[in-house]
């Protein structure tokens, strides 16, 4: 199979054929990543270097042990402390990083746009692991290979988003990913937080939860921004969690068998209850963070197939 | 002085409306005669037109030259020399520099700048508020004095109403122009882009073109209030135009003003974050871009300016959201209005009447028309030659241009400042 990119900016220029090669690919690292010995070297020799300009555990973190399982030497960089802080602009910063050779660049920044621009300038693959509230594409494709484990399929489910759909990378992946594999999506939240022009993107938009989520297959929640609101989006965390927090009596008007997702960090109590996130019979968030490694292996491996074809 | 002939051109004159073949006499810097026909013989030199179009030269209000503060940007010197380039023999600059025209001292500073350095007219604006922060008003009757021709605090809205209606009741009673950014600032701050499915898609903070009438609509209620004479600098949605024209149909001294670039590109051509494009306001979507061609096609927008804001490539090389707003346009005005003529939007005589008679009313200029005793400012164009734009090939010192590598067409042959040529296309 040929991935025909050169980096992985966005699910927007991935095809359905792109999408499903990563998934199927991304099944063979989750069974590699249970077994007591997880190496392989398929990165062996190349340098991969996580460049974030925004704070991140979970996806750093998730990116590193992708790599280092892969046989890449894995180096992180933390550039809110960095040389931005001194005056440097980000297209230098990103050609002083080409100029000592790295091969797979993960970048995360808060500006949307950001990461293409900077994919212009190097020489490398770059995986976008967020930028701003444009994409965030391993997260959109771990939902995916999440989705399509628990449920044996990844067409023709009834996937409702809920929350902070405006700020949301997480979200416009995803509205991306699954209308390409031809799923029928729901946006759910105040108008505030899910603009109207969503509409546009051929998905349905709810600011009634408990209509929204009629007979879904897939729920999945959003985190609640804080820090990303200029204020004012909605009136306080409690209203929000009564209007739109999920919890067991909202996700009784699901489907019997529909599954529970968040992205993480989660806010308990505000957008999930807490005991729910913990079902096991309904939550398949811990799933999610499993999938987000094995999703990135095989990502990094079909971007470092084409930059070995290329030497 | 000497006298000039232009023998066997296509007259573009924006009074009468007319576009037809003829001849025009310049004596003393002057328009002395013009007619149709075989021209009189005379001793004037006589430069034979070759059945290109002659127009009243270009009246820009709203140019940005950065000095002070920023002349690596964009000096008096190349500005007038990318006007000369672009047809454009007056330029009406802005006030937004570092430090803000706002004093006479600041502006006389401008005034020797430009006649010792630019070979186009240069009119100078100067600030309507002190550090064009809103809070008081400038020396509006010094700065007139010293030859301000309107008062801007440019894209700063005075958010205090009162500050604002002060200033307007102030400057009426001194007869003086003000020229505003018509923009509600709380809705559309931090802003990049247009709300709606484009800016959706791209993840960029957006604000709703609502966000212009709004701040038209207020500026309007002052007008009622206080008289004063008053020109919005860019009208770029559909939703404003209702309110202009009952403005106008009111009898409120009011007129308006749009960029070449909401007439010629819209939200989607930003693409991929295409730096070069983010001007201020954003650009907006293909209904609003017809609807302001029609505007100006009615004469309901009056004049239309290149809004040319030199940006270095720095402030240009960033993310979208952080990247400067603001693109040059004075060489690439013309042919970049000349598409709405071949698309057959506009004819020539209503585009030369919005570039250039109208703003020179405005500003109570006699250029801007090819009648006799006008200033002999002219253009002389092709408005046919075919060309894909480089952008380095600019005079400017800065070339962010959102035109780069695209096919125009139409150039300018020559400009004249009061019968002097200025620009000759090698």
């Amino acid at each position: 199979m040929r991935f025909a990119h050169r980096h992985l900016l966005g699910i927007e220029h991935l095809s359905q054929s792109d999408i499903t090669a990563i998934l199927d690919l991304a099944e063979t690292y989750v069974d590699l990543n249970r077994q007591s010995t997880k190496r392989s070297d398929v990165l062996s020799g190349l340098t991969q270097i996580n460049m974030f300009f925004e704070n991140s555990t979970r996806t750093q973190a998730s990116f590193e042990i992708a790599g280092k399982r892969l046989g890449a030497d894995v180096m992180n960089m933390a550039m809110q402390a960095s040389s931005i802080k001194k005056g440097e602009t980000l297209i230098d910063t990103a050609m002083t990083l080409n100029a000592m050779h790295p091969d797979l660049l993960v970048v995360r920044h808060p500006h949307s746009g950001a990461v293409d621009l900077l994919a212009q300038k190097v020489n490398c693959a770059v995986l976008n692991a967020g930028d701003g509230k444009h994409e965030h594409p391993t997260q959109a494709l771990l939902d995916a290979l999440t989705i399509r484990r628990a449920k044996g399929r990844l067409h023709r489910l009834n996937i409702a988003i809920c929350g902070d759909v405006a700020h949301s990378r997480v979200a416009r992946s995803n509205l991306i990913l699954l209308g390409k594999m031809e799923n029928r999506i729901r946006l759910i939240g105040p108008p505030t937080l899910v603009p109207g022009h969503f509409a546009d993107f051929g998905a349905e938009v709810y600011d009634d939860m408990n209509e929204g989520l009629k007979d879904v297959d897939v729920v999945m929640m959003l985190r609640l921004q804080k820090e990303r609101m200029d204020g004012g989006f909605i009136p306080s965390e409690r209203e929000y969690y009564h209007r739109y927090g999920l919890d067991a009596a909202k996700l009784a008007l699901a489907k019997p068998d529909a599954i529970v997702m968040h992205p993480g960090p989660m806010n308990r109590g505000v957008e999930i209850d807490g005991t729910l996130a913990d079902d096991i019979n309904r939550s398949v968030i811990q799933d999610q963070v499993e999938m987000g490694v094995a999703v990135r292996m095989a990502a990094m491996e079909l971007l470092a197939r084409n930059l070995r074809e290329a030497a | 002085m000497t006298n000039l002939i232009f023998t066997n051109a296509r007259l573009i004159d924006p009074e009468t409306g007319t576009d037809s073949p003829g001849w025009l006499r310049v004596t003393n810097g002057r328009i002395a005669a013009r007619g149709e026909g075989d021209a009189p013989t005379t001793e004037a030199k006589a430069i034979d037109c070759d059945g290109k179009c002659l127009a009243p030269g270009i009246v820009d209000i709203g140019v940005k030259v950065c000095e002070p503060g920023e002349r690596h940007k964009e000096s008096y010197k190349t500005a007038g020399l990318a006007a000369a380039a672009g047809g454009v023999t007056t330029i009406v600059t802005r006030p937004d520099t570092t430090p803000a025209i706002d004093t006479p001292e600041s502006l006389e500073f401008v005034t020797r700048r430009a006649q010792s350095d630019s070979p186009v007219n240069v009119l100078p604006m100067a600030a309507l508020t002190k550090g064009r922060d809103g809070r008081e008003m400038t020396e509006i009757g010094f700065l007139q004095d010293a030859g301000a021709v309107a008062f801007t605090d440019c894209d700063h809205v005075v958010l205090n109403t009162k500050v604002f209606s002060r200033a307007l009741t102030y400057a009426r009673s001194c007869g003086a122009l003000v020229i505003a950014h018509p923009q509600e600032p709380t809705l559309s701050s931090g802003a990049a882009a247009t709300s709606g499915k484009f800016a959706t898609l791209r993840g960029l903070p957006a604000v709703s073109p609502m966000a212009e009438r709004m701040g038209l609509d207020r500026d309007i209620a002052l007008l009622e209030m206080t008289g004063a004479k008053y020109h919005a600098d860019q009208i770029t949605t559909a939703r404003a135009l209702p309110a202009l024209e009952r403005a106008k149909r009111n009898g409120l001294g009011i007129t308006a003003g749009t960029s070449v670039h909401h007439l010629t590109l819209n939200e989607l051509d930003v693409a991929d974050y295409r730096t070069f494009f983010k001007v201020k306001p954003p650009l907006r979507s293909e209904d609003d871009r017809l609807a302001v061609i029609e505007a100006v096609q009615s004469g309901l927008i009056d004049t239309i300016s290149s809004m040319h804001t030199p940006q270095d490539e720095e402030s240009k090389r960033l993310p979208f959201e952080e990247a400067a707003s603001g693109a040059v346009a004075l060489e690439t005005l013309l042919p970049a209005v000349l598409r709405l003529y071949h698309a057959g939007y506009l004819d020539l005589p209503t585009l030369f009447r919005a570039m250039a008679l109208n703003p020179a009313k405005r500003l109570g200029l006699d250029s801007g028309r090819l009648s006799q005793g006008a200033p002999a400012d002219l253009v002389l164009f092709d408005p046919d030659v075919p060309f894909v734009l480089d952008r380095f090939s600019l005079k400017s010192k800065s070339q962010n241009t959102p035109f780069d590598g695209q096919r125009m067409q139409g150039k300018v042959t020559a400009t004249y400042v009061a019968g002097q040529e200025v620009y000759r296309r090698a």
